[in-house]
């Protein structure tokens, strides 16, 4: 079953035409890897989907429920946005850790914060707390991070700091776990760390939109691909047949220059 | 001699510090209200603000005061709205103060906050969080760590822009030093108490200095 569907996406800035028509779907526990050269508004679709962008048109539904409608207002009051995207969790390119904060606060922060607006909050929160803490604990060890929950973040190498920033994203138990270039910010010897984390969430079947240059990992990790090119959805389809056996001639001039480069 | 000039000169400190203290209560808040007018998406209040903040700051504090602590009393009916005596120059001049410093802080509050990255307000946002939570939980003690440089010169010159209120005869420290020189507690042609005044605000100085140093080594610990 589609947990997410995205129809008819279009966006611009100013007079420049960014996303045109896109729609797709995709199903629980899969992963789909979003391929493209610089500037095919692959992070612009990402930044939709977390509603850092408003699109001009179109919608995005998860599980059935109406997300967000170009056409009805309704569904885009900045109250329920808040709530809509705690189904997508997003991690950044560059991390984007808070500084003032250690590893772990960083994972805990925006859980402690919501756990104020439960009803149970003053009576419980010895034990909210105490329950946050230990999800984000179990976490950092998920991302072989124990050894890590009390330092700050430039005390941490770029690969840790992006693994607290996919255990911070996980904290949220979100439907759809996004990566925007998960990788493009570290140097070539962090970035196993990072796909090695990502791979093992794709393992357990986690729902996950990655943004991706790296088109081995994307051939291996990714169930389905998309590969964009001027804002549009050129090809897509199963991982192994986009990437090894591409139909579309824009697919092929693409990926042959990521040839030998694997 | 020298016990009844320090005595005089103490009080008339605690004036000044009085009037830097309230400035510093109320100027602090204040700029970070104006500095969120500045930026605002609604047009009319960012052009609003950016117009007063330009109007305090090209015009000099001095001749600020003379316009609060006058000019109400030959508009009005009723008179100065004023108390009359030093309680009446004191809230003139805090007002005054209050306003001038809160135009200056308020820039330098606007420097601070845009220079934090948006994408830790984005990295707030996606993790559901609300306006006023990112701005408390993670802008503000990263804008706080950048605005202690800038902010401790600002504070420094208040300290010393104090003395500009006896323009209005408010009783400060160098007020007391110059009463001194005019005729006094029975003195009168004495100079030195008008420069002794300079040791208090070097001493007081030195003091936020360290406090300032203090600050930036204790936010030392993130960058």
């Amino acid at each position: 079953m589609a947990i997410l569907d995205v129809r008819h996406i279009e966006k611009h800035f100013g007079a420049t035409q960014v996303l045109t028509d896109i729609s797709f779907s995709l199903d629980e526990g899969n992963a789909l890897a979003i391929i493209g050269s610089s500037g095919s508004g692959k992070t612009t679709l990402l930044r939709c989907l977390n509603f850092l962008e408003t699109p001009d048109n179109g919608s995005i539904s998860v599980r059935d429920e109406l997300l967000f409608d170009a056409a009805d207002p309704a569904t885009q009051s900045e109250k329920d946005i808040r709530k809509k995207r705690l189904h997508f969790g997003l991690v950044f390119q560059n991390f984007n850790l808070f500084p003032q904060y250690t590893a772990l606060q960083n994972v805990m922060l925006a859980n402690q914060l919501l756990a104020k607006e439960r009803p149970d909050f003053k009576q419980n929160k010895r034990q909210i707390f105490q329950e946050i803490e230990e999800n984000a604990r179990a976490l950092l060890a998920q991302m072989g991070l124990s050894d890590r929950a009390a330092h700050y973040p430039h005390q941490l190498s770029g690969g840790q700091q992006q693994r607290v920033a996919i255990a911070r994203a996980l904290a949220m138990r979100p439907d759809i776990l996004c990566f925007d270039e998960p990788t493009s910010a570290l140097d070539p010897e962090l970035t196993g760390e990072v796909l090695k984390v990502i791979r093992s969430l794709a393992e357990q079947k986690t729902t996950m939109v990655i943004v991706t240059h790296e088109m081995a990992f994307a051939r291996d990790v990714a169930d389905e691909v998309i590969f964009m090119d001027g804002g549009v959805i050129v090809e897509q389809g199963p991982a192994r047949q986009v990437i090894e056996h591409p139909r579309e001639e824009r697919t092929k001039q693409f990926l042959s220059r990521y040839e030998g480069n694997d | 001699m020298f016990l009844t000039v320090i005595g005089a000169l103490n009080s008339g400190f605690l004036q000044t510090l009085k009037l830097f203290a309230v400035t510093l209560i109320g100027a602090l808040p204040l700029g970070l209200i104006i500095s969120f007018g500045s930026m605002s998406r609604f047009t009319p209040l960012r052009w609003l603000t950016r117009t007063v903040v330009w109007v305090i700051r090209g015009t000099p504090l001095l001749l600020q005061l003379y316009i609060v602590f006058f000019i109400p009393g030959f508009v009005l009916d009723s008179g100065s709205p004023w108390p009359s005596g030093e309680t009446g120059r004191f809230m003139a001049a805090a007002v005054t103060f209050v306003v001038n410093y809160a135009c200056y802080f308020s820039e330098i509050f606007r420097g601070g906050i845009q220079s934090v990255p948006s994408g830790q307000q984005e990295a707030g946002l996606v993790l559901g969080m609300t306006k006023p939570q990112i701005f408390f939980k993670i802008t503000l003690l990263q804008m706080i760590k950048r605005i202690v440089p800038p902010m401790s010169n600002e504070i420094i010159t208040l300290v010393k822009d104090t003395s500009i209120a006896r323009i209005i005869s408010l009783q400060e420290v160098i007020w007391a030093g110059v009463a001194f020189m005019k005729g006094s507690h029975g003195y009168s042609g004495l100079v030195w108490p008008l420069f002794f005044t300079g040791v208090y605000f070097l001493v007081f100085n030195g003091g936020l200095t360290l406090l300032f140093g203090w600050v930036e080594r204790k936010l030392d610990y993130f960058q």
